[in-house]
């Protein structure tokens, strides 16, 4: 078996499976965790306070205006980025492919050359992210392995994908086999560590605002 | 095939045939162009051809469908490639020669001790080594016992299509007759793959040409000769733009198809194939199979029957047969995560009610 079947074929299997098993363990386990009991009477009703809930999620994810000047660097960084990865994923032709070969699914895409435009843009915001991180003694300090190691496994995607449009390094066919390897890694790696942000961070920030609008707090 | 009186130099050849150093000159300029070698090469090739002796060639048939010699025979007539029967000394075909049986074999048996280490040997066709080899006997010899002799005397053994190159059909799955390539079985010559189903025709003879006069071509990981599998099809695919673009053709009658644009999306193996048929293309120029509005099928790759799933399914694609297992693995999470926040809330619930027979001892107390 050559190494991209290997990739496209056991390993994609494997990390498809570690991932579904792990995101839906924590998901799962997350929601049914108990959630300490409102001993007070209810300010506001479900409906009004699921709405407020979902204002949250949306407000906070915003930048805060008076510490713009402080925040904003970080969080425009974050957003670019983000809006990077989101695009490169899901509107790259042979990204939809693959999408469409496991969930049946397809969507219109951007041409390859926007596409890498836009991978080489975010492969550089993710250098200024990493710098960022190193420079600031404070976030420094409050940087972990999970943080660097989920750094490296979304840089490393983008730099194989980068290479393997390039045809740069290597054959195509082991560039290729590199890029689904490290996408694989990344999938396996997603439910266990800081990656499963991306389906916390919404949620989280939602139930906080609905209990915060339960208690008569809503912001 | 075994002529009664042999020309000594390729020069004495040409001579006899009439061939004009214009022709002959002209002849050498494309060679060296198609082997992609510097312009100065031409000069090379023309003095090294000039003197070469005409070298013996013993064309072995094994597991194959005849196909890459159907190729061989349709290169450019009457051109420069032809005349590289002129220049090479075809001593033994079973498929093309005249004689059959005895004779046959007797006839490979005289121009094997007469070269004995210096001709050249072409083989086409995987070699079956099941049950001893009976899948493919000739004279009552199997085809392993055959190439195995034959090897022996050999100056080099260049393997002409994706069967003796790679295995090819006969390999692939299940392989019931035990096929194998010709590398698995010679591992003390010099092998040059002309791989592809067929090769096209004029890679099989240039690369005969570069052999008489340059000797062994530069050839990459497996063999192959770099100046026509070292770019893939995609590299130099004129549809390449519109994958740039991302235009593709969705279905064989679609919009895109009529366009003509790139057919990735319909399964093209081109990224992944190493050929020349891009460049140098098919019958005297005219096409290749993409142009004719079908994606590469990735012939001229090891394995190239079985790997990368259905010749449909796009290279994007995972190779994953069902997806019931991620179904599974993902119901599997959600049973453990009850599971965790079960037992969470069982530990959580020990915990209030310790705390609470602890204040009510303190209380007590």
């Amino acid at each position: 078996m050559e190494l991209l079947e290997f990739a496209r074929g056991p390993a994609l299997k494997v990390a498809l499976v570690v991932f579904c098993f792990g995101v839906l363990w924590r998901l799962v386990g997350t929601v049914l965790l108990r959630f300490h009991p409102h001993l007070s009477v209810p300010r506001n009703g479900f409906f009004k306070s699921f709405m407020l809930g979902l204002a949250v999620a949306g407000s906070r994810s915003w930048p805060y205006r008076r510490f713009i000047v402080r925040t904003g660097y970080g969080e425009a960084l974050g957003y670019s980025y983000h809006i990077g990865l989101f695009l490169v994923i899901l509107f790259f032709a042979p990204h939809v492919l693959f999408i469409k070969s496991l969930f049946g699914v397809s969507w219109a895409t951007l041409p390859s050359s926007i596409v890498t435009i836009i991978a080489v843009v975010t492969f550089t915001l993710l250098l200024a992210v990493l710098f960022r991180r190193l420079a600031y003694s404070v976030l420094r300090k409050l940087s972990n392995f999970d943080d660097y190691f989920s750094w490296f496994v979304t840089t490393l995607v983008i730099v194989t994908g980068l290479m393997a449009t390039a045809h740069f390094g290597a054959r195509y066919e082991t560039l290729m086999a590199w890029h689904i390897l490290s996408f694989d890694l990344l999938l396996i790696w997603f439910p266990f560590g800081k990656l499963m942000h991306a389906f916390y961070i919404f949620p989280s920030r939602m139930i906080n605002g609905y209990f915060l609008a339960r208690k008569g707090a809503p912001s | 095939m075994t002529t009664a009186k042999r020309l000594e130099t390729i020069e004495d050849v040409l001579t006899a045939n009439g061939v004009s150093r214009r022709t002959f000159l002209k002849f050498c300029i494309s060679t060296a162009s198609f082997m992609a070698l510097a312009p100065s090469m031409s000069t090379v090739i023309a003095k090294e051809l000039l003197k070469a002796r005409r070298p013996s060639v013993i064309y072995l048939s094994f597991q194959e469908c005849t196909g890459c010699l159907e190729s061989l025979t349709r290169s450019y007539t009457p051109s420069v490639e032809n005349m590289i029967f002129n220049m090479v000394s075809l001593d033994y075909d079973d498929t093309l020669m005249a004689a059959a049986g005895k004779q046959s074999e007797e006839a490979l048996d005289t121009v094997i001790k007469e070269n004995y280490g210096h001709y050249m040997m072409v083989v086409d066709g995987a070699v079956p080594l099941g049950n001893g080899g009976v899948y493919n006997t000739q004279g009552g010899k199997s085809a392993v016992q055959i190439l195995t002799d034959s090897a022996k005397g050999a100056a080099a053994i260049v393997c002409v299509g994706t069967c003796s190159s790679f295995g090819g059909i006969p390999l692939a799955h299940p392989n019931p007759t035990g096929a194998v390539p010709v590398s698995d079985i010679i591992t003390d010559k010099p092998i040059i793959n002309v791989s592809g189903c067929p090769p096209i025709p004029a890679v099989i003879t240039s690369t005969l040409v570069h052999y008489v006069t340059l000797g062994v071509p530069a050839l990459d990981a497996h063999h192959r000769p770099l100046a026509f599998f070292g770019n893939t099809i995609h590299d130099r695919c004129y549809r390449r733009p519109f994958f740039d673009e991302g235009k593709f053709a969705k279905t064989f009658d679609d919009e895109g198809a009529r366009n003509g644009w790139c057919l990735y999306e319909l399964g093209c193996k081109g990224p992944t194939t190493y050929n020349a048929c891009a460049t140098t293309k098919w019958n005297e120029g005219t096409s290749f199979p993409i142009e004719s509005g079908h994606p590469c099928l990735g012939c001229s790759e090891p394995n190239f029957w079985d790997r990368n799933g259905s010749f449909y399914a796009p290279l994007a694609a995972g190779l994953i047969s069902s997806v019931a297992p991620i179904g599974e693995a993902a119901g599997a999470g959600a049973a453990a995560g009850v599971g965790t926040a079960a037992l969470s809330r069982l530990r959580n619930r020990a915990k209030v009610r310790q705390r609470a027979t602890e204040k009510q001892t303190s209380k007590e107390e």
